[in-house]
């Protein structure tokens, strides 16, 4: 058993990004507006980019610095940018969306904390790193991404918990094994870009067919029968009409 | 026996200082206020001049009034000097110290609130009901906040003492702890919340749909209102110390010299003025919120104190 004042200041700064990562977790549950969204989910990948960035120096993997560039030029400028272009293409950067019952998910998220420590805590035990403790923030990390994708409605909070999900797959690689092969590194991140560019292009099309972004709205199959769609721009939507 | 008596002697100096000091603290706040406002600012003396004034004036006291109306005045100012007296401000390990810990300092908060909101509803006026109902909304979410926050430190300290606590981050020096960042904006959001500053109320006005605080405490005057807002200034300089006392012990007097004394009380002064200027950006930057939005202010203060529990049983107790 070793407690945080044993561990060197830089790692227990790796801890401390950890946490702060968890953290922007929460925001992104939290968060209603679509920029701020975006800028909780760069965030996260400012924080990512640090703890690889300490994870390399003090497990002397210079690998794992290539890693933290990757993701600062892909998950804090790159896709952060072309989310924020799409949202002001779309005119949906001054939307908020209606969290039904904002206590409740967060509570949800702390439970989900809760959970992946217990599922952790097997792994924990059998490992000799440093990082270690970490292994539970990001299974949390993805589990929380997940529950963005349950809860929210709107596509784009749906594509930020998606590539979060992708955050905290990233992460468990960085502090329960130093990383992954960098090819596998470079496909992974590669992937998301792509997906990150498929994603805008898919927005425009449900844009266009549905007048909305309410992935709620995706259950309608003609438009012939139903009543008058409430209009995006009313912000907070209720749910959809009946399917 | 000797070295008992000094320590008692300067446990009653300290509350003595707290206690005289608060008023200073919200001289210091309100002119630090002004200045950030580009308003001409009142002299750090003010408050003192006030509270003069208001215990020379004659008291008005509604016909109706029970005594419950008039034993609350000082029911609340007992109450703060006894949280007070048991928080360490200057010196760590004063026999006053042991008195209290963490969890009766929030009872004794919740004691003074109970009786604040008995003597808003006493008199009967629709202001005294309201504000009373809107205080007791709110203390309901901040209590269980602020006791999350208060449980993460003493997991980490191992007791629920302050001083104890204290002592433990100074024996531990600098340790990066994310619990302690989590479980310090917790406390720091409550505390807002607590002794009324601005997204949840604000302290310099008396309109009606807004005020909580003072909507309860409308129908005192004279003595009784001074020991009230006595109480309040009390009040904020009790949470200002812990949030600086505890997250940053250092420079506190741990043994009884006068030089260790006098570092210590420069020590809690700057601290302390710094923290104020740190309240007042805040308060200066941040616009009032609606009341119905406070919910959603302290649960997100509920999140970060339970938040920095996780982290600490996740992260640092090791496996």
């Amino acid at each position: 058993m070793t407690s945080l004042a044993q561990l060197s200041l830089f790692e227990q700064a790796i801890i401390v990004f950890a946490a702060l990562a968890l953290f922007s977790s929460f925001v992104m549950l939290a968060q209603t507006r679509v920029l701020p969204l975006i800028y909780a989910f760069a965030w996260q990948g400012v924080l990512l980019a640090l703890v690889t960035a300490l994870v390399a120096y003090v497990s002397g993997h210079p690998h794992l610095y290539i890693s933290a560039a990757l993701t600062l030029a892909l998950k804090v400028f790159l896709i952060p940018w072309l989310l924020h272009r799409l949202a002001m293409q779309l005119r949906i950067h001054l939307e908020a969306e209606r969290i039904v019952h904002p206590s409740l998910l967060l509570l949800a998220g702390g439970g989900l904390v809760i959970f992946s420590y217990y599922i952790a805590l097997p792994i924990v035990q059998r490992s000799g790193l440093a990082t270690r403790n970490t292994i539970a923030v990001s299974i949390a990390i993805v589990l929380i991404g997940m529950l963005v994708m349950i809860a929210r409605k709107k596509a784009v909070a749906q594509v930020v918990g998606f590539m979060s999900i992708e955050n905290g797959l990233f992460f468990a690689a960085v502090v329960s094994t130093y990383g992954m092969p960098l090819i596998v590194e470079l496909g992974v991140a590669f992937d998301v870009l792509v997906a990150a560019i498929l994603f805008g292009v898919f927005f425009f099309h449900m844009r266009e067919s549905f007048d909305t972004l309410d992935v709620d709205q995706l259950t309608r199959l003609s438009e012939a029968r139903e009543p008058e769609a409430p209009h995006e721009a009313s912000g907070a939507a209720p749910a959809g009409p009946a399917r | 026996m000797d070295n008992q008596l000094i320590a008692w002697l300067l446990a009653a100096a300290q509350t003595a200082l707290f206690v005289g000091a608060a008023p200073l603290l919200a001289g210091w706040t309100k002119r630090v206020k002004c200045h950030m406002q580009n308003r001409a600012a009142p002299a750090v003396w003010q408050p003192y001049r006030d509270l003069a004034k208001l215990f020379r004036k004659e008291l008005v006291i509604a016909e109706n009034a029970s005594w419950l109306f008039r034993a609350t005045p000082y029911v609340v100012f007992s109450a703060m000097l006894l949280a007070a007296a048991a928080i360490p401000l200057v010196a760590v390990d004063l026999p006053t110290g042991a008195i209290a810990d963490v969890i009766v300092l929030v009872g004794f908060f919740a004691l003074a609130r109970f009786f604040t909101a008995l003597a808003g509803m006493d008199i009967g006026t629709a202001f005294g009901g309201m504000g009373a109902s809107r205080e007791m909304t709110i203390a309901a979410l901040a209590e269980p906040a602020m006791l999350m926050a208060v449980f993460t430190l003493s997991m980490t300290a191992a007791s629920t003492n302050l001083s104890a606590a204290m002592g433990y981050v100074l024996d531990t020096g600098l340790v990066l702890r994310p619990s302690f960042l989590f479980a310090l904006l917790g406390i720091a959001m409550v505390a807002v919340a607590e002794t009324g500053r601005i997204p949840v109320d604000n302290p310099a006005t008396h309109l009606e749909l807004t005020m909580i605080h003072e909507a309860m405490v409308l129908e005192y005057s004279g003595r009784h209102l001074a020991l009230i807002e006595w109480a309040g200034q009390i009040k904020l300089m009790i949470y200002a110390v812990l949030v600086v006392n505890i997250f940053w012990p250092w420079g506190i007097a741990r043994e009884f010299t006068m030089e260790a004394l006098g570092l210590g009380v420069a020590a809690a002064a700057a601290k302390l003025m710094l923290a104020m200027v740190i309240l007042v950006v805040w308060e200066t930057v941040l616009a009032k919120m609606r009341i119905f939005r406070v919910p959603e202010f302290l649960g997100f203060a509920f999140v970060l104190s339970l938040l920095g529990m996780l982290t600490h049983v996740v992260l640092e107790t090791g496996g």
